[in-house]
């Protein structure tokens, strides 16, 4: 399962602001369905952030963050038209990766 | 004396290239080995054991601005933000996020690489009426800063 995230990369004076949206469920584990069935935990649990190649920062999330996760970072750097990435992987083994390039 | 193989390259070349080659397969998992995933504070239940997990005891610091919601209306989607001029706190490599009343208080950690500004802002689930903490790490030294929210509806229906 892989996910698609909406994400735009800005550059603003000597920074670039980068804002991402991931659909993702982030379910706790804790909740339970109508039946009282308990819903399996499904969350993403590390995400990234890359310019070019680079890292530019690296997440570890638990299930407390929220549904459809929103993610804003800043960094020194980056020319319009550099691409910048987002990648995410859950604790099922699903992946999710956004692309774009700097305006 | 070179032994020389069927292809024409040396054992010395050989070895050389395999070198290099090791080196480039050994970089991206080191890079990701750097910024290992803090298990122990994630799995932590109670706030207390979950900041031990993290480091030594942090200590209030001004220079990080932790931007929460007075008042949420909805606690599965709380806005923060966490902000740390460089002036006032230099060399923050990691920031996490931590809620004093949910079932895990650690809700997520950012491992910030030189050249990327201390600057995150993202959603949590905050389960109840409680304070909120961002943790800046800074040349191993851990420094933080709390912020309540008041939360009129759970974050854990949905």
């Amino acid at each position: 399962m892989a996910g698609r995230i909406k994400i735009r990369a800005q550059k603003k004076g000597d920074v670039t602001e980068v804002k991402a949206l991931m659909r993702h469920p982030m379910e706790t584990g804790m909740r339970k369905d109508q039946a009282g069935d308990p819903i399996p935990a499904h969350f993403i649990t590390e995400v990234a952030v890359l310019h070019g190649d680079q890292p530019v920062m690296q997440g570890h999330w638990g299930a407390a963050v929220s549904a459809n996760p929103f993610l804003g970072v800043r960094f020194a750097g980056g020319e319009a038209g550099d691409t910048v990435r987002v990648v995410w992987t859950d604790n099922q083994g699903g992946t999710g990766e956004g692309e774009t390039t700097i305006r | 004396m070179t032994t020389t193989y069927s292809k024409g390259i040396s054992r010395r070349g050989w070895l050389r290239w395999t070198a290099i080659l090791g080196v480039a397969v050994a970089l991206p998992s080191r890079v990701w080995a750097a910024v290992a995933r803090p298990e122990a504070a994630f799995g932590a239940t109670a706030l207390d054991d979950a900041l031990a997990a993290l480091g030594d005891a942090p200590q209030m610091h001004e220079g990080i601005q932790f931007t929460t919601p007075d008042i949420a209306e909805n606690g599965a989607v709380v806005p923060i933000r966490v902000e740390v001029d460089s002036g006032a706190l230099p060399n923050v490599s990691k920031v996490s996020v931590l809620v004093e009343m949910n079932p895990n208080p650690l809700a997520a950690s950012f491992d910030i690489p030189p050249g990327t500004e201390v600057y995150i802002e993202t959603r949590v689930k905050v389960a109840q009426t409680c304070t909120l903490y961002a943790v800046a790490e800074a040349d191993g030294q851990l420094y933080m800063q709390s912020r309540e929210t008041k939360v009129t509806l759970g974050g854990c229906g949905g």
